[in-house]
């Protein structure tokens, strides 16, 4: 209505405003003539409003969650040919820490020789193994996420020369002992160390995923 | 105060055509010279103008450092060892920035104290408490990304933590947690985005901090008596030279004090853990925040327990915030219609413990909640062992000699066997930090509410003067305590 001339207001006055009583809107003030049509104009100018700063803020919210490149670093193949009998390697995947564990026969046997009852968070060790292409399982090779289930520390492990009481890995932060399978056996951890979805791409190569 | 005339009168032609238009000359004049201040205040009430200095520091060293610095993961770190060996002055400006921290939070804990201990949130100024806590707030929300941006150990590792703590709520945690992080862990977008909120939180410190004192100037000031200014020519005193030259002196003292830190100690208050780069394959044996913000870290880890439904990781936070809200609430919890805890013998002791809580929460919140404070017996060396059978066993030793030898003696069994120390049982830190941190709830959420409807509080002065110069007119001034 920017643009209409004064005589455009009062023709549309005329046509328009018949609901009400001609004398009544001229005595009225003139915020209380029309009340429901400037009702329906505040609530509209309102809600478009709104719905425009909620459209604003959408992708001001929205830029802070993972960019494009961040999640294409969410997975990475790793060889796990090279790691040495009783080694292991870490890798970062997505900034989150990784263990990849060649086991001697004597940790393999350890590992599964455990009684279930004793354990804290009762898991076989096969539980913990994915199959390789051919549908068996690598024992020689365990894969475990790097993240104490206590408090989220880094636990040492053989590389750091401290395997804890179980030989697995030890957490320095709370003394929490995981056995050569990555599950807890003592210390306030609650959990076993999470297996990572991980599948093998060829029976020496791992594509780790977060 | 309002209903406090102007008394500004433009001198000069420039003057006059300024005031026409823009009168800042006599918002200045009228708040900070003419403006009428109670003739009472004590030093606790130069902590506002302290701080002040304090806002002004942080941000003119912040802006210079932010010229220096690089706020990515391969650079970072160095870009502030270069600040601190090859920039002109670097080492000063950032040790003032990082030792201007903690005097802020120095200051700043004691300006909340002042203000607890003087009935200062009370009925009028609420507004101006609440200001307060959301500056408060601010304040720590930017010293935590502040402390994110040197990417040291403790850097990534405490942040860690603390973005941890939003994945103790339940269903949206983790995706909060993701969306902080801007991926699956703190990495380099982690950094970028903390850098541009902390560059960003001071001048909304700064904004509040202009509503604060508007709130303040409404009312005007509180005072040691809590009596409320009754007679402007009697109780008051002009702001300017009076309280200019009080603030200016306490201003002095503190930055001797800061300076003497800056110059003599000024890792003091850090960490050592932050001097070396950020490494997330190695968690530091100790994760703790900087000292500012101990007594909160000690709330959260002092609940170890589950309360029905609620675990206890999800527990500690809400104390944890909950510890931080509850001083939102506190001119409506606080039922007393007496200000000033002067008048308050009751409630003044219960003040003083609650100080020493916070202290000594502080205290709790450096330790390790498993050590103990008072050791009730001697640790005891136990040998565990799981025979070729499976069967288990337990032994104590209290010498080494003794259980080293027994461990021989199993493992030539075929049995496994492993030595570790049994603690004795003892008064730990967690025990204190347990009920330090009940105490920390129950003086506002107990003691305050109902201390206001019992106890009897002392006279409190008729007016401002009286307490200044005695009931006597003419007789020598007798202080008020």
């Amino acid at each position: 209505m920017i643009f209409a001339s004064q005589p455009d207001i009062q023709l549309f006055r005329q046509c328009c405003l018949r609901k009400k009583n001609v004398s009544d809107s001229q005595t009225a003030s003139p915020e209380a003539v029309d009340e429901e049509r400037r009702d329906f104009i505040h609530i509209a100018a309102v809600t478009a409003t709104v719905v425009g700063a909620g459209a604003v803020a959408y992708p001001l919210v929205s830029q802070m969650n993972p960019a494009g490149d961040t999640k294409a670093a969410s997975s990475l193949e790793v060889d796990t040919s090279k790691i040495p009998l009783g080694g292991e390697i870490r890798v970062l995947i997505g900034g989150k820490p990784f263990f990849l564990r060649h086991r001697t026969s004597e940790e393999i046997a350890a590992a599964a020789g455990v009684p279930l009852d004793r354990l804290p968070d009762p898991q076989t060790d096969a539980d913990r193994l994915v199959p390789l292409p051919d549908g068996a399982l690598n024992p020689a090779m365990l894969i475990t996420s790097g993240t104490c289930t206590h408090l989220g520390c880094v636990p040492v492990g053989p590389s750091q020369g401290n395997t804890g009481d179980y030989g697995g890995w030890y957490c320095p932060c709370h003394g929490s002992h995981y056995d050569t399978s990555g599950r807890i056996r003592k210390g306030p951890a609650p959990k076993n160390l999470a297996i990572p979805n991980y599948e093998y791409v060829t029976p020496g190569v791992v594509k780790i995923s977060l | 105060m309002s209903g406090h005339e102007s008394t500004y009168t433009p001198n000069s032609g420039f003057e006059k055509w300024l005031d026409s238009r823009l009168p800042i000359v006599r918002l200045a004049h009228d708040s900070f010279v003419d403006f009428p201040t109670p003739k009472n205040l004590n030093y606790w009430y130069t902590f506002g103008g302290i701080l002040a200095v304090c806002l002004a520091i942080q941000i003119i060293t912040g802006i210079v450092l932010a010229m220096h610095y690089t706020a990515t993961v391969d650079e970072a770190f160095a870009s502030v060892e270069r600040i601190m060996r090859d920039v002109p002055f670097g080492w000063l400006l950032r040790y003032v920035h990082a030792v201007g921290a903690s005097m802020f939070f120095l200051a700043v804990y004691v300006h909340m104290f002042r203000g607890l201990y003087y009935g200062s949130y009370k009925a009028p100024r609420e507004v101006l408490w609440l200001l307060g806590c959301v500056i408060f707030l601010l304040m720590m929300a930017t010293a935590f990304l502040g402390y994110m941006l040197p990417w040291g150990q403790m850097s990534l590792h405490g942040a860690n933590v603390i973005i941890g703590l939003f994945g103790a709520i339940p269903l949206v945690g983790e995706g909060i947690q993701t969306w902080l992080m801007g991926g699956p862990s703190i990495g380099n977008q982690t950094l970028q985005r903390f850098f541009s909120l902390h560059y960003l939180l001071p001048f909304m410190i700064a904004g509040v901090v202009i509503l604060h004192i508007w709130a303040l100037h409404v009312p005007g000031n509180n005072n040691p008596t809590g009596v409320e200014v009754k007679d402007v020519e009697k109780d008051t005193v002009p702001f300017h030279p009076y309280y200019t030259v009080k603030d200016g002196f306490a201003i002095v003292l503190f930055l001797i004090i800061f300076a003497g830190f800056v110059f003599y100690a000024p890792n003091v208050l850090g960490h050592a853990d932050n001097y070396i780069e950020a490494n997330p394959l190695v968690t530091p044996a100790h994760i703790v925040p900087e000292w500012y913000l101990l007594p909160f870290y000690a709330i959260l880890r002092a609940i170890t327990f589950d309360i029905g439904p609620i675990q206890a990781k999800l527990l500690g936070v809400i104390f944890m915030f909950g510890s931080i809200a509850v001083l939102f609430a506190l001119p409506w919890l606080d039922t007393s219609k007496v200000k000033s805890m002067r008048y308050r013998p009751v409630a003044k002791q219960f003040f003083l413990g609650f100080v020493a809580a916070a202290l000594l929460l502080g205290w709790c919140g450096a330790s390790n909640p498993d050590d103990p404070i008072i050791p009730l017996g001697e640790d005891k060396l136990q040998v565990s062992y799981t025979t070729e059978a499976g069967v288990d066993g337990v032994a104590v030793f209290e010498a080494y000699d003794d259980a080293a030898a027994f461990r021989s003696e199993k493992l030539a069994e075929g049995s496994t066997a492993s030595i570790a120390i049994k603690k004795a049982s003892a008064f730990r830190f967690i025990h204190l930090a347990q009920i330090l941190t009940a105490y920390y709830f129950a003086y506002f959420l107990i003691i305050l509410p109902y201390l206001g409807l019992r106890e009897t509080p002392k006279d409190e002065p008729d007016a401002i003067h009286k307490a200044v110069l005695g009931s006597a007119h003419g007789a020598a001034a007798v202080p008020a305590e």
